[in-house]
């Protein structure tokens, strides 16, 4: 049965990265397509309505936005390989949990370290490192959130590693002395090849920071 | 089977929401009613992360969130299934929650300010209403097609606390010539056996409110 497959994505999207990640890890084959979002293709406007937003996923035709929510579909369609969420009901909704904070937390908080300066800033680093305290604390001493192996909650938060070098340079401070463990699993994460090849090098993540502050006006 | 207890508060929407799941499942439950203004030593063990309500317990193990509870009880009791089977159609259920839950609390920011910030307030709901007729519900019954799903009880909050949030500052949002498949939808959903006779008593609700929202303008 032949599958057609298409991510539509923004190189740099932490989103977008999920999707990537959670498809390698299952061995599916697809097309990647670049999308420009100052002119966003009529493919991703039919696929996306509603947000017009990246990441979609195209399976056979049919679109699925929305990263985590596409994660869990790659992960039930292709079930017989590599489970992302575990099987256990409630180790499931455990699951979904930490995924849902780190979508409440890291992004938005993460966005303000680069786009604000002084008090608001402080605030932004302080409030950003106490989340990821919490998720070290939630990863406690085993390899991965997902056990074992990676999982539901490793596939959400690996991909901000690569925007971390963006923060700390433009927030002024250092992640891995506050977060060690955390820093020790995401170099962990890194060593697998879903990982390796769906993250940006961080440099290239900063430049783009910079490109983007110079473009909305912030110093 | 071991005992549920739901934590909530009356009459918070995210509560009855998981108040409706066990009910539709037949799951007996023990409800406890929070005090959010004096948070037990329970809640905050159950929910450290963020502290609020609602929080199921299952033998003992808390699950917070409630659209999160909503897919734990449909996975342990499958009977009146609130998600499809089908991995595509759960997909697109999942958005329409995901959509509410980042759209929906707009309806709530009208109730919470004046001003400038209620307009840019009223305008989002009206928005969000908008794609969710026409997206979401089109022409079906229920957001969940025949019968209520997950989409019908995450959108509750339209069918009946959007109507207290208008009475108590004194704009309409969901006009029925404006919206009228969302509209039919309220009544219809209000009408459903369990959720018709599980429903916070809106005279109260409007006290409640009017008090909540006096309060809030007070200190602002």
């Amino acid at each position: 049965m032949a599958e057609e497959v298409i991510l539509l994505d923004f190189w740099s999207s932490p989103f977008g990265m999920r999707v990537r990640i959670a498809l390698a890890e299952k061995g599916v084959k697809y097309e990647y397509r670049e999308e420009d979002l100052r002119n966003k293709s009529p493919l991703l406007l039919q696929m996306n309505p509603v947000h017009k937003k990246i990441p979609v996923l195209i399976h056979n035709g049919k679109p699925i936005c929305e990263s985590l929510i596409a994660v869990q579909y790659v992960d039930e369609v292709w079930k017989d390989k590599s489970p992302l969420l575990p099987s256990d009901p409630y180790l499931r909704a455990q699951a979904r949990f930490w995924a849902d904070f780190i979508d409440k937390k890291i992004y938005d908080i993460g966005r303000k370290i680069w786009t604000t300066k002084g008090d608001e800033q402080e605030a932004a680093k302080k409030e950003f490192i106490e989340a990821l305290k919490l998720l070290e604390g939630e990863l406690g001493n085993k390899p991965y959130f997902g056990g074992e192996s990676m999982g539901y909650v490793d596939v959400a938060l690996i991909p901000f590693y690569s925007w971390f070098y963006a923060y700390e340079t433009c927030g002024n401070f250092s992640i891995e002395p506050e977060c060690p463990v955390l820093i020790a699993w995401a170099k962990r994460c890194l060593q697998k090849e879903s990982v390796s090849k769906s993250l940006p090098d961080p440099q290239k993540v900063y430049e783009f920071v910079l490109v983007l502050k110079k473009k909305f006006g912030i110093e | 089977m071991a005992e549920i207890e739901l934590h909530g508060t009356w009459p918070s929407p995210y509560s009855y929401r998981v108040l409706w799941a066990l009910k539709l499942k037949g799951i007996p439950y023990e409800y406890v009613e929070e005090d959010l203004s004096n948070k037990s030593p329970l809640l905050l063990q159950y929910n450290p992360v963020h502290k609020k309500i609602p929080v199921l317990v299952h033998g003992g193990k808390p699950i917070c969130e409630s659209m999160i509870i909503l897919e734990y009880l449909d996975e342990t009791w499958p009977q009146n299934p609130l998600l499809p089977s089908d991995p595509y159609e759960r997909a697109v259920v999942r958005f329409w929650v995901k959509f509410i839950e980042d759209k929906g609390p707009s309806a709530w920011v009208v109730f919470r300010t004046s001003g400038e910030e209620q307009e840019k307030a009223v305008k989002d709901s009206l928005e969000m209403l908008k794609t969710i007729e026409e997206h979401a519900l089109g022409e079906k019954k229920y957001f969940g097609g025949d019968k209520i799903g997950m989409v019908d009880i995450a959108c509750s909050g339209i069918a009946h606390w959007l109507q207290v949030i208008e009475e108590v500052v004194g704009i309409k949002i969901l006009e029925p010539h404006k919206f009228p498949r969302l509209h039919a939808w309220t009544k219809t959903f209000k009408e459903a056996p369990i959720i018709k006779d599980n429903l916070p008593n809106q005279d109260e609700m409007l006290v409640f409110f009017k008090q909540a929202r006096e309060k809030l303008l007070a200190s602002a």
